[in-house]
This record gives structure tokens, C-alpha cells and sequence, in this order.
């Protein structure tokens, strides 16, 4: 079997003669003798060997597509090869939260960095070192927004249903009421917001939406602020590259799933949440904020600061229960954002839109028709009349097609990792079995 | 260190991005604002960052007792295991025949982790400790709330508890109710008898609890709450003391929290990512947030509870970090999981032993995993603090142990080495602390002025605060 | 440690000035600040807020601890210092000039201490 207990028999013995004790039974004479556990029903230990070839098993029965043409929360772009190395530095993977300022300073001004660079792409005054992901992120802006006479969200139709249920998840536990605002022709119905209540806290929107359309995002915030409510955007952390920023539009907050700056799709995670907001606002974010400052000698430094705000000083009257984040995920993003820069950034945006647009034109020639008009970004609806012939002809090809909506819709998603080559033998494909 | 936006030049750059291939589109309304990110090389990229790395102190560069965090080594085959592209390449909505791997991991880590701590089932969803305290608690509410108990509105909370099992009691929308600890750190069975009513929801606990020792009344606890119609909440926070000793399930518990992050030796990441993973008896699976793995027609599927709570988090969890904590199950198994416990018993009670020759504890031994000692007499006698000791460490290659938490000791310092950990080291360690102990009587001026050999000295935090300088801004 | 004559005091370490018989102006006494340390925030109450007294009102917040402001007597927040918002080190450096708010609508303030009474009850 396996150990990482380093220690032989022969210390252990020396150990226990110098407590002064027999075994390390003794230890837990204070535990009830009738609840010890005689042996655990688990497998016995493996070689590391063993471990090795049974998890790779597993693995083996997941299947790695050649294309991929889905996206609708989870994105793969390319990953610069400096990222995955430096991302892997004992150092940062292995050490916890930089509670001893004075021996975390490559965390910290890792942190700092990545909220000057979350500012920057947002537009926003304030950025929090990151939440668990999207989702939660989204579910703490509500809570953010919230106020004694507010206490009641709204969220657009067109945001994704795994945010919405998150939101009301977290709604279930706090209190708050959500709502859902309605879906027009694919887009957030402006007419909606209208007649949005008067405790009304905050509107939520998603940009690009959860279909790949771009919202009025200017005129959904004038409308928000015209309520007395605050407005919160979920954007794509890539698109920011190429539109209008939560800033430009009138956001309080902006949040999203960062997972598109240099993270593995992964089944799902780890991913992270990004979480930024005007300076009127910023005391109200929740989780971890670094600082710079200066220590004793004058040297610049930074710290863990603003933390009064948080539950292990505020406890039970704090706005948030967060400690962990997602330290490393944050730094990943940020070494990612520094490899790309703003021109390699801008040119993942445009690629992946361009392509997007190259894909659903040719899909067009093929009968698979866009849902909605108007502009989109790299993700978009078709209907035809047979989806699930559509993406079982394409799986047969190892590509991975849009996600199924039902109703013959799909939802499409083309990155810059998609070739046009792909994308042509993907409208080849599609067009044998229409 | 400059900051990386104060290194390079304009026009510095990495050639990732190929040729646009299609017809080039835009947005009629595109960003106006430059986007001011980073300008270098990809030598100075690697440089900054590998810099940035050398200013961090990890398991691998020494010891670190940060008491309560579990701070094992991480296993390198881990690591390899969740970087497979088999697990790495896998977009998490893709055909359920086609994750079947995925899913057999999760299926594979709640069978194994639910004999570990005597539950039933079991949701990876939660992304950390305190997000697994907020499920937990909402899989409380649920089920009061199913049985249209809605009286029930109060959760109870021991005073030596962390931060956060209030906090996550308030979000998830609960009064709580602090009830005070008895002497030894272990709950007050009196005044947890007067708390109970028709009003609790539950309880909230880490046996062994806070200050490292195991609460032998932990039977009647549970009885007490449960009689009066609560629920009880198990935080794994401190479960690497008793993992295969002891399950969390037979001490009457009926939701936990696991840290994997800390008990089975994914790495923390500087702070994540981690997992929160919430496991529950049968009466609450019902209510687990969904979608969970369950098996069907000999594969597995992907099913929603029937009165599921929702999802806390969007797909299924932090995926890579389950792969890790599997592959370590699996690695040290049935005689491994209950050695760990126990050597990290026999660690903790060694050190405690060696450093009660100078330090004051804060509590009787034996001690579980980990141990408290206050400095208060030390701090009388000399004006040396837990903070200037934990300073003192640092120069010493050291990573200090937790500082003043938990609240209820004065001066204190929380001291975790760990299973993982060598007598040798140990050694060195302790001789260190006894070594600053004396120097606290000789040289305290030279305690009050640590570090001096650490990247930065002690940082102004109070300036920090009052004015929060947020982000770098171009002179 | 400065207890000026022209105030007074409550037992948890707020000073009152009597501005009328119904309004006064409120902070945190000399001895209070020494005790809570350097303090890097203060959450105001808002304008219109009912206060009760030997309640909290708002708080203050070190860099490691956040501590209520208890009310020294009943009434109805008219004004709140927001200058203290941005520079919350005048709560420690002259806390006598920082008050926190004016409070109206007072009733009941005959049992708080003089300055002679607060000096002997913060030496025991």
C-alpha cells in the first residue's frame, strides 16, 4: 500500500516512549470505545503504479472529441504553453492563503495584478481575487445589491440556467426574492423592466447572453437606474475584449466565469469567478482583496486588507461566508492575460467571433437557419428539423456539436482553436445528414 | 519587485494567434477604452512570474503547522492524474455516454468517502469548506422546511467556532445562537441543553473540535439536538484526526463538510481551489443539490434529486480536484486512511511534548491533530507576543503556526504538523521555537523587530486599510 | 487620557454634547479609541435611522476586529459625519472633534455620567 508517512516504526516507538505513552491507541481514550471503527470497508492501498494505470482507466472511458463546436458556460480556448509552466511552480500550487504577508508576497502581488488587470478589462473600479465561479459570483452580486428597502432581484431570461438556478439557490438561503424577466426574440424584452417593482435591489443581465446575442446592455442599465435598482452584467471575460465594457454601459458590478483566461474545461472545474464594481460600491464585495502598502523599512508590499469585512472577524454579521477562493485559478488568469496581452486578446475575440459568423453562415447554405437576429458573438441558436441527427452525424465524425436546447434548437460555439478547415468537414458532415 | 505592468514595452509580445482565416467580423458597438493589460517578452513573462513564485512559502519549502488548514504534503501523482486529457479535455456537458470515466469518478469518491465518514450520500458541487457549510445548512432548511417546519429558524453555534459557521448560518437565512464552551474547549452539554427548542434547526460542530480535543460527550450532543427536533452539522475541518477511527455518521451526525483540500491532500493552491464536499444520512439525500451521479442499466447517469435544493454552483463541482483526492484514497486505502489519522495524532502530541518544556498549552493532553498554546505568560513576562514569535519564525525558513484563533485563547498559537511530517523535522522545529522562547528573554527587541531575512519586512496594514490602494495605476 | 468637562459620558465608552434639549452630537470617548487600536473604517448610521440606547448604531472596524457603537441615548439620527468615511483616523486622533452623528428627537439622557464620574469609572 501506499504512505506519506514518513516515519519508521523505530521513530514512532521513540516518539511514543518520549510522550510517554504505549500506542497511539491511547490517544483516543477519550472517544467513546463503542463508536471506533474496527476496519473501513475500502479498497486496500495500491503501488503508485497501480494508481497510475487504474485512474488512467478511467479516464480512458471519457471521450476527448477532436472538434468542439459547444460551449454555453464552459470554453476552450488556447492555452499558452508559458502558462501551464509557470502556473505549475511548486511554490504557488502548494501553499495556502498568504496569511503570513511577509513569505506570501509572490501571492499577493499575484493577486494584486489580477485585480489591475479584471479593472482594466472590465472598465470597473474594484476587483475582488476571484470567487468559486461564475455562478456563485453571480449569486453574491445579487446579495451585494441588496439593502434594507431593496431586497428583491431581477434576472434576464436569457441568462444561463445554471446561473439562475445558482441565484436562486443562494435567494432560497437569504431571503431574497428573484425574478425572471422575460425572453424576447432571444434577447432581454426591454419593456419589462418597466414595471419592475419598487423594493427592486438589482437587475441582472448576461452579455453576450446565454444564446451568444448581444443585449441592449446601455439601454437595459438606464432603465435599472431609472428603477433605483443597481445593475449587474455577467460578461465573457474574452468578449470584453472587443465590446462595450460593463463601465462603458452603466454597470455597478460585473461579474463572470473567468474560465475562458486560461483554464481546462476540465468536466466542470476547478473554474473561477471573477467579481469587479464601482469604488461607491466596493466595500460590499465579498471574499479576499489584496492591498499595497509599504513595510517597516519602506519597501512596497502587499496585504490581505479590507478584511473586517469578512466572516472570520465579522462572523455571523458578515455580507459573505467565503474564505477559500480560487488563488491559483486567479493567478492563471492572470499569467494568461499577461501572455496574450491586449492585442493577443482582442485577436481570441475576433477569431472566435469571426469564425462563429463564418460557421453560421454556412450552416445557413445547409437549412440550419439562426433563431434570432442581430448581432452575436461567438455563440448562436439554429433550429432545423432533426437535431439529433445533426449531432449524431457530427460525434460520428469525433466532433462535438452544439448543445441540444430541445425543440430541434442548438446551441453552437466556435473559439479561435476551431480551424476553418473543421469548420467546413462540420458543415460537410452536417449537410450529408439534412 | 515591480509589478508587471512596469516591465517590457509597448509592442513587446508573445506570437500565440494565427492569421485570421474567415472573413473578419465586429460589433457596431465595440470597446472604446484601451485595454491596458501587460506588454513583455515571453522571457520576462516566465522570469516575472517565476520571481513571484520565489516570494511564496509552500508545503515543499518547508514545514507549515497553520493549525486547522491540514497543510500535508500534496502528492505528485495526483497531480498527474487530474492533468490527464482524459479528465483535463472534458467539457462537462458533452453526451452522458461519452463522461462516463467523469462520472465514475465522482460515484467512485462518494462510495469511498461516505465509508470514511458513515454517510449515505454525497454532492461534489460545494467549491470549498465554507460554500459546503452553506449547502449543508440550506439541506437543513430544506428538509425542516419539506415537513412544513418552518419554526425552525435558529442554528447553534459553539463560541471557540471559526467564523464561518455563522456567517454560512446567515446566509443561508438563520439566527444563530452562540452557546458557550466548557473548560476544556469541548461544548457545554448544560447550556446546549437550555439552548435546544422548538426553534433549532440544528448544530454546528467539529469534533475534534477547535482547540484539538476530542468531545467525549459528543454522543449527548447529538441526542440532545436531535430529541429537541434539530438537525446536527458535522465540519470536517478537523476530520484528518480521526479518519478511520472514527465516523462522523455514528457520532449522530447527519450532513458533513470535507475539506479535500485538507484532508486528503489536494494541494490549497495559495487559497484555492479546493473542495467543500457535503455528505448527508438518508433522510436528507432527497434534498442534495443536482444534478448527482447515480448508476443505471450498468452505467451512470446524471439524476436530480427528487426535492433537490438547487445547484450551488454551475456544472458538477471542481471536477480536477475530486480526480486528486480519489487518486489519494486510492493510493494509501483501508490501513492508510486511519495510519494518516493516527500519525498525525502522534506528530501533534510529540511537538506538543517537546514544547511544553518552555510554552504554556492552552489545554490538558493529549491533544488530537493539532494543539493550542498561549502565550500570555510569555507575553506578561516579556512583551513577546504570538505575533512577534510567529515573526521570528520566518526567519527561520518557517512557516508560523496559526495565529490568535481560535478567539476564546489568549495569545495563541495553533500549532498542525501533520502525518506527513518527519521526526527530523520535528526536531529542527521545535528546537527553533525553543530557541526563540529563550531569545524572548534575552534579545526581545530583536523579536519585536522580525523578520529580517524575508522578502519584505512587517507590512503597515492599518495604512492598507484606511487607504485602500486596489490596483496598480500608471503614474 | 482626556475627558473634557462639557461632555458626557455612557458606560460603553461613547460621549454625548448636548446641542438642546432634544438634540445631541455623539462619537467614541478618548479611552474607547486607545482600547480599539488604529481604526481603518467606521460604518455610519444612515440619516432618519431610530436609535435605541445601549444598542448598536454602527461600527468600527481595526485591522483585525470590528466593534459595535453602542447608542448613548434614544432618538433619531438627523446627521452622520461622512468626513470619517475617508478619513477614519480622526476617530483616533481626535476623538472628541470626530463625532459620528447628531441625534434628535432625545429623550431620556439624565443618567449618563459627567466627566469626573466617566475618569473614575474607566480607572476601575
Amino acid at each position: 500500500m501506499g504512505t506519506y508517512v514518513p516515519n519508521t516504526q523505530a521513530q514512532k516507538d521513540a516518539m511514543l516512549s518520549v510522550i510517554g505513552v504505549k500506542s497511539v491507541q491511547d490517544f483516543y481514550a477519550g472517544v467513546p470505545q463503542e463508536m471506533l471503527v474496527d476496519s473501513l470497508a475500502l479498497p486496500e492501498g495500491l503501488s503508485e503504479l497501480e494508481v497510475r494505470q487504474k485512474v488512467t482507466a478511467m479516464s480512458s472511458r471519457n471521450r476527448v472529441y477532436g472538434t468542439v463546436l459547444r460551449g454555453a458556460g464552459a470554453y476552450r480556448h488556447f492555452i499558452p504553453a508559458a502558462v501551464k509552466s509557470v502556473v505549475s511552480r511548486e511554490e504557488l500550487v502548494t501553499a495556502y492563503t498568504p496569511y503570513q504577508a511577509e513569505i506570501s508576497q509572490g501571492i499577493l502581488q499575484s493577486i494584486f495584478e489580477y485585480q489591475t488587470m479584471i479593472c482594466a478589462l472590465t472598465g470597473m473600479e474594484v476587483s475582488n481575487a476571484s470567487v468559486y465561479d461564475g455562478a456563485t459570483a453571480a449569486a453574491e452580486a445579487l446579495a451585494m445589491c441588496r439593502d434594507r428597502k431593496r431586497s428583491r432581484a431581477y434576472v434576464s431570461a436569457c441568462t444561463d440556467p445554471q446561473v439562475i438556478e445558482t441565484m436562486r439557490t443562494y435567494c432560497f438561503g437569504s431571503g431574497m426574492a428573484l425574478e425572471v424577466l422575460p425572453e424576447k426574440d432571444g434577447r432581454t424584452d426591454l419593456e419589462s423592466l418597466k414595471s419592475i417593482a419598487a423594493d427592486t435591489a438589482c437587475v441582472y443581465i448576461q452579455q453576450p447572453n446565454y444564446y451568444g446575442n448581444m443585449e441592449d446592455a446601455k439601454a437595459i442599465g438606464e432603465a435599472v437606474h431609472a428603477a433605483g435598482a443597481k445593475y449587474i452584467m455577467g460578461c465573457n471575460p474574452i468578449a470584453l475584449a472587443v465590446m462595450e465594457t460593463p463601465a462603458a454601459c452603466g454597470a455597478d458590478v460585473a461579474v463572470g466565469e473567468a474560465q475562458p483566461l486560461g483554464l481546462d474545461i476540465a468536466f466542470g472545474g476547478p473554474y473561477l469567478g471573477y467579481m469587479a464594481a464601482t469604488k461607491a460600491m466596493f466595500r460590499k464585495l465579498p471574499g479576499r482583496i489584496v492591498g499595497q502598502t509599504h513595510d517597516v523599512d519602506g519597501n512596497t508590499g502587499y496585504v490581505l486588507t479590507l478584511t473586517a469585512r469578512e466572516q472570520h472577524i465579522r462572523r455571523e454579521k458578515a455580507s459573505s461566508n467565503i474564505c477559500s477562493n480560487q488563488a491559483l485559478c486567479a493567478f492563471t488568469a492572470g499569467v494568461y492575460m499577461t501572455a496574450m496581452g491586449a492585442e493577443g486578446l482582442r485577436q481570441a475575440a475576433v477569431l472566435s467571433m469571426s469564425k462563429a459568423h463564418y460557421f453560421a453562415g454556412e450552416l445557413k447554405k445547409t437549412g440550419l437557419k439562426r433563431v434570432h437576429d442581430g448581432e452575436y458573438f461567438h455563440e448562436f441558436v439554429t433550429e432545423c428539423t432533426d437535431a439529433e441527427k445533426v449531432l449524431r452525424a457530427l460525434d460520428a465524425q469525433n466532433i462535438l456539436g452544439g448543445l441540444p436546447l430541445g425543440d430541434n434548437k442548438i446551441l453552437w460555439c466556435v473559439t479561435e482553436l476551431v480551424s476553418k478547415n473543421e469548420i467546413d468537414r462540420a458543415v460537410s458532415v452536417i449537410k450529408e445528414a439534412c | 519587485m515591480k509589478l508587471i505592468f512596469e516591465k517590457g514595452a509597448p509592442g513587446q509580445h508573445l506570437t500565440l494567434m494565427p492569421a485570421c482565416d474567415v472573413p473578419e467580423v465586429a460589433l457596431s458597438q465595440s470597446r472604446t477604452e484601451p485595454l491596458e493589460l501587460p506588454h513583455v517578452s515571453e522571457t520576462e513573462l516566465t522570469r516575472h512570474y517565476t520571481a513571484l513564485a520565489k516570494r511564496v512559502h509552500g508545503v515543499n519549502d518547508g514545514f507549515y503547522p497553520l493549525g486547522s488548514c491540514t497543510m500535508k504534503y500534496n502528492p505528485k501523482i495526483n497531480e498527474d492524474m487530474a492533468a490527464l486529457p482524459g479528465f483535463s479535455q472534458i467539457h462537462p456537458l458533452q453526451p452522458v455516454e461519452t463522461v462516463q470515466g467523469c462520472l465514475e469518478v465522482y460515484a467512485e469518491a462518494e462510495k469511498l468517502l461516505c465509508e470514511i465518514t458513515g454517510m449515505d450520500g454525497m454532492t461534489f458541487q460545494p467549491a470549498a469548506g465554507a460554500h459546503g457549510e452553506f449547502t449543508g445548512l440550506l439541506l437543513i432548511k430544506a428538509y425542516h422546511t419539506h415537513r412544513n417546519d418552518t419554526a425552525r429558524t435558529k442554528i447553534i453555534v459553539p463560541d471557540s467556532a471559526h467564523g464561518t459557521n455563522p456567517a454560512s448560518a446567515v446566509m443561508a437565512g438563520y439566527t444563530v445562537v452562540n452557546i458557550p464552551s466548557g473548560k476544556d474547549g469541548c461544548v457545554d452539554v448544560e447550556a446546549l441543553r437550555a439552548a435546544v427548542g422548538p426553534d433549532t434547526a440544528g448544530l454546528m460542530l467539529t469534533n475534534p473540535n477547535t482547540v484539538g480535543i476530542f468531545d467525549k460527550n459528543i454522543l449527548e450532543i447529538t441526542k440532545i439536538v436531535h430529541e429537541a427536533g434539530g438537525l446536527c452539522y458535522y465540519d470536517g475541518a478537523n476530520l484528518n484526526a480521526v479518519m478511520g477511527i472514527v465516523r462522523p455518521g455514528d457520532m449522530g451526525f447527519d450532513v458533513i463538510h470535507l475539506n479535500l483540500h485538507k484532508t486528503f491532500s489536494t494541494p490549497h493552491g495559495g487559497g484555492g481551489p479546493g473542495a467543500g464536499s457535503v455528505g448527508c444520512k438518508e433522510i436528507l439525500k432527497p434534498f442534495l443539490p443536482g444534478p448527482v451521479v447515480a448508476e443505471k442499466d450498468g452505467g451512470w447517469q446524471l439524476v436530480q434529486p427528487e426535492h433537490s435544493i438547487g445547484r450551488v454552483k454551475n456544472f458538477y463541482g471542481n471536477f480536477a480536484v475530486v480526480v486528486r483526492a480519489l487518486t489519494y484514497i486510492l493510493t494509501i486505502g483501508r490501513e492508510g486512511i486511519p495510519e494518516a489519522a493516527q500519525n498525525a495524532v502522534l506528530n501533534a502530541n510529540y511537538m506538543m511534548k517537546k514544547l511544553s518544556e518552555k510554552y504554556t498549552m492552552a489545554y490538558e493532553s493529549p491533544c488530537m491533530h493539532e494543539f493550542v498554546m498561549t502565550l500570555q505568560d510569555l507575553h506578561d513576562e516579556t512583551g513577546v507576543s504570538a505575533m512577534d514569535i510567529a515573526k521570528g519564525l520566518l526567519d527561520h525558513g518557517i512557516h508560523p503556526p496559526t495565529m490568535y484563533f481560535p478567539l476564546i485563547v489568549h495569545e495563541a498559537l495553533m500549532i498542525e504538523p501533520t502525518e506527513t511530517e518527519s521526526q527530523e523535522t520535528m526536531d529542527e522545529v521545535c528546537d527553533v521555537f525553543l530557541e526563540l522562547w529563550d531569545l524572548a528573554h534575552t534579545g526581545p527587541q530583536i523579536l519585536h523587530n522580525a523578520p529580517t531575512k524575508t522578502p519584505v519586512r512587517r507590512l503597515d496594514e492599518v495604512g492598507a486599510a484606511r487607504n485602500p490602494v486596489l490596483k496598480y495605476t500608471k503614474a | 487620557m482626556n475627558f473634557p468637562a462639557e461632555l458626557k459620558y455612557s458606560k460603553d465608552h461613547e460621549w454625548v454634547k448636548v446641542i438642546d434639549s432634544t438634540t445631541v452630537l455623539v462619537g467614541i470617548t478618548d479611552f474607547a479609541q486607545s482600547e480599539l487600536g488604529d481604526l481603518v473604517f467606521i460604518n455610519l448610521p444612515q440619516e432618519g435611522d431610530e436609535v435605541t440606547k445601549e444598542e448598536s448604531f454602527c461600527d468600527v472596524e481595526s485591522v483585525k476586529a470590528v466593534s459595535d457603537v453602542m447608542s448613548p441615548v434614544d432618538g433619531v439620527i438627523a446627521e452622520v459625519n461622512t468626513e470619517l468615511e475617508d478619513e477614519p483616523q480622526r476617530l483616533n486622533e481626535d476623538p472628541y472633534g470626530a463625532w459620528i452623528a447628531k441625534i434628535e428627537k432625545v429623550s431620556a439622557f439624565a443618567d449618563l455620567m459627567d466627566a469626573a464620574a466617566y475618569e473614575a469609572f474607566v480607572q476601575k
